[in-house]
């Protein structure tokens, strides 16, 4: 019962994951669009995946990925993250300089950009502090309160700014993207009572 | 039966709102200044090339931009004006040099210009058009289309003399 059970949410992840990567790579928007563009639009795509698996994997739900190992996936998939955002503003850089030059001094006409950039940064100064958190000695509460803080900013900015977007994405399959992400974040906080100062089990 | 009178806290009240309307200028009468110059709007100058040819037709066509050149001030049609037009269609992105062209206005200050179909790039479905050439101020402009399965767009210019 208990293998029944691990194979359907792993099926099921699959299936989240798969549907809005592949329904993106049927866009027609894709041939009008050099290799470059496909590449810096799809690392988006993948990053917004990349990030239903976060929570789940912080709350321990993923079967077999549960404790120490979960963590370690999380830290790998959290700096799979930061490459992904990384190659997604530098393909739009290589397809447009003066666009991305705009967004990334806030003064761009796009409503959506704004909303990247910010989850941009939380995620960046997640990383950081994620890699200086034993050199600075962080106390386990703040960490766990600055991380959870950053992972809100992160999820709401990827899911407006995906939302507002008009590109290679889907429509339908984007939006329960963009609802399974938010949802299994405030399932994962609730679970992990991250405010409540006390340790939940996991 | 209510009566109204005058005391000294209401005539200050009074007195301090008048005197802070007038000096606000909500009283000053409407100045017959018409038609004020389009300014440029955010990102319109992006991938901009300077000195885009006049043609009859960017690409293979089937997009329609158009729009009307006047005057500021007057709102006189302004003849003979080159507007530049830029977008990322289906035949080339905004930086590709033959995804650029130009037109001038007619009599009527009206411009007409046949491209190839705008799709969204950088999340939304736009167009740029520039007025750069020297006699009036230079504005860019950045219009977006309602909906990514229009076949048209417009976009309007009021000139200042430079």
């Amino acid at each position: 019962m208990r293998r029944v059970r691990a194979a359907l949410i792993w099926a099921a992840l699959s299936i989240a994951l798969a549907v809005p990567i592949a329904a993106a790579a049927m866009s027609p928007l894709l041939a009008w669009r050099d290799p470059v563009y496909i590449t810096a639009g799809f690392a988006g795509i993948v990053a917004m995946a990349l990030l239903l698996v976060q929570p789940l994997l912080a709350a321990g739900y993923l079967p077999g990925l549960a404790a120490l190992r979960g963590r370690r996936v999380h830290r790998w998939i959290g700096a799979m993250l930061v490459a992904a955002v990384v190659i997604h503003v530098a393909g739009l850089w290589i397809t447009s300089p003066p666009d991305v030059v705009d967004v990334l001094l806030f003064r761009s006409p796009t409503p959506f950009s704004a909303w990247g950039v910010i989850a941009m940064w939380a995620l960046f100064a997640t990383a950081l502090l994620a890699g200086l958190r034993r050199r600075v000695r962080l106390r386990w509460r703040t960490w766990r309160v600055a991380h959870t803080s950053l992972a809100l900013v992160i999820v709401l900015g990827s899911v407006v700014h995906a939302l507002l977007i008009e590109g290679t994405m889907e429509t339908l399959s984007k939006a329960v993207l963009c609802g399974l992400v938010l949802a299994a974040t405030v399932k994962a906080l609730a679970h992990l009572r991250v405010w409540s100062g006390r340790a939940a089990s996991r | 039966m209510t009566s109204f009178l005058f005391n000294r806290r209401t005539l200050i009240a009074a007195g301090g709102a008048a005197a802070a309307t007038v000096m606000s200028g909500l009283l000053v009468p409407a100045r017959a200044r018409g038609l004020a110059p389009t300014g440029s709007m955010r990102g319109g100058s992006n991938n901009y090339r300077p000195d885009a040819p006049i043609v009859d037709r960017i690409g293979g066509g089937g997009f329609w931009m158009s729009g009307t050149v006047r005057r500021a001030g007057d709102g006189a049609p302004l003849a003979g004006q080159r507007i530049q037009i830029w977008a990322h269609t289906t035949e080339g992105h905004e930086r590709d040099w033959h995804s650029h062209g130009a037109t001038l206005t007619d009599a009527n200050g009206v411009f007409r210009l046949e491209m190839p179909q705008i799709v969204p790039a950088f999340g939304q479905a736009h167009g740029h058009l520039a007025y750069d050439s020297g006699e009036f101020e230079t504005v860019f402009l950045r219009p977006v289309m309602a909906s990514s399965k229009d076949t048209s767009l417009e976009a309007h210019f009021v000139l200042q003399p430079a």
